[in-house]
């Protein structure tokens, strides 16, 4: 498709500018499974479920942990609007993993006041943090 | 006339006030210089946030939503945004004032959910419901707050216990214009943003058809409560940099004030000195006559 075409990746948190530039491809996790964008995509807006946000620029591939929000592609770009994000540096490895084991043992020990769908996001929070630190 | 020592006593005791509000209003200067780049940072993400609830709403037109129509509760829950501390001038009474002087809300309907100490003393004191108070978050707003306290009112929402949601706070226009400003966060007020999409349209701004993984209503469901966050953020983060422009005016005329009364009591106090030193005179010129 469209090579030469700028694609442009814009990244807003509630705080900052998380990321603006020029990319080649975007892939992060939806409530409908992985995805990758390439420029010249559909319209499309997705919601953002818990996992890793992989950049591929130019020469370079950037990692960010990606837990809330949603994201507007368009042909020409994407815009991520990100509830929480975190670039590997700014993660404690330490907590995610305690995070890790704590939601596993509260899915592992069910009873019916155990909020599930909690439980789970929590998991996949904590994953997506180690994975990327890795 | 009053003596001089009272008139000296006094002057120092403004001179003393005066120190303070200078320093205070110092404080709030740089304060303020910070709460407005927070502000303005924060809107970006709100503008994409409100373009895009606006998009999806204006596609799927007037559907069945449960954000979408009124609780069936009478009730109506307020967020009041007001600061901690007081010597802001009218800030927080002004928001106060939204509500209290609000034309058809009842006391009895209103659940007040107060983010600041000023809200919630003068709704206690007004007979209001005061559900609940975080005067910690207004000192340094971060987002997390914010999602805490829009699930809170979006489980009271969905239990039916209130049947619309307001947010009421001052918004920033500039260092010296602050406005006190009632919003409707729930039911989303798609009549207001219609209105709004209609006139980017008709400016030519008409974008391809969008389309939506999940479904629409399923979107809804998710995007919502992450716009009603975003309000509230953007409030609280409007508000706070209001709060310090509020303090600073204030304290800037209260400067300004002191110094004048300053001036007035070192006139009041020379004519008092000179008048002193002329009755002396003429006492000590008598006597001297008599004695003659």
């Amino acid at each position: 498709m469209a090579d030469n075409q700028n694609f442009h990746l814009r990244i807003i948190t509630p705080d900052r500018m998380f990321y603006e530039g020029d990319v080649d491809m975007v892939e992060f996790n939806t409530t409908e499974g992985e995805i990758g964008v390439l420029p010249g995509h559909i319209p499309l807006t997705v919601i953002v479920k818990p996992g890793i946000l992989v950049i591929t620029e130019k020469d370079d591939q950037k990692e960010a942990a990606l837990h809330a929000g949603f994201a507007e592609i368009l042909p020409e770009g994407i815009t991520i609007l990100a509830e929480i994000i975190e670039w590997p540096e700014e993660i404690d490895g330490h907590r995610a993993e305690e995070a890790m084991n704590r939601a596993k043992e509260r899915l592992a020990s069910k009873t019916p006041e155990t909020d599930i769908a909690r439980a789970e996001t929590a998991l996949l929070r904590a994953m997506a943090r180690i994975e990327v630190l890795k | 006339m009053a003596s001089m020592r009272d008139i000296k006593r006094r002057k120092t005791s403004i001179q003393g006030t005066q120190q303070i509000t200078k320093a205070m209003k110092l404080v709030s200067t740089v304060k303020l210089q910070r709460a407005r780049a927070n502000a303005e940072r924060s809107k970006l993400y709100f503008e994409c946030m409100y373009d895009t609830v606006n998009s999806i709403l204006s596609r799927v037109g007037h559907i069945d939503h449960r954000y979408l129509q009124p609780g069936e509760s009478k009730r109506k829950a307020v967020v009041v945004i007001t600061s901690n501390r007081g010597l802001a001038g009218g800030y927080n009474s002004n928001v106060i004032k939204l509500i209290t002087r609000h034309e058809t809300w009842q006391k009895e309907d209103l659940d007040i959910y107060s983010l600041g100490n000023k809200g919630r003393d003068a709704f206690v004191r007004h007979g209001y419901t005061v559900r609940e108070n975080f005067p910690e978050v207004i000192e340094e707003p971060i987002y997390a707050d914010a999602m805490q306290l829009s699930k809170r009112l979006l489980e009271s929402f969905e239990k039916g216990e209130i049947g619309e949601i307001y947010l009421a706070y001052t918004s920033f226009k500039n260092t010296v214009v602050h406005e006190p400003k009632l919003l409707k966060l729930l039911p989303v007020d798609t009549e207001a943003m219609q209105e709004d999409g209609a006139e980017n349209e008709s400016s030519g701004k008409a974008e391809a058809i969008m389309n939506f993984e999940p479904e629409d209503v399923e979107a809804l469901d998710m995007i919502i409560p992450k716009y009603i966050t975003s309000l509230i953020y953007g409030a609280l983060m409007e508000a706070v940099a209001s709060e310090n422009g509020a303090r600073m005016q204030a304290m800037d005329s209260a400067t300004s004030n002191a110094e004048e009364m300053i001036s007035d009591l070192t006139l009041k106090y020379n004519r008092a000195r000179q008048g002193s030193i002329t009755q002396e005179l003429t006492e000590i010129i008598a006597g001297a006559e008599a004695l003659g």
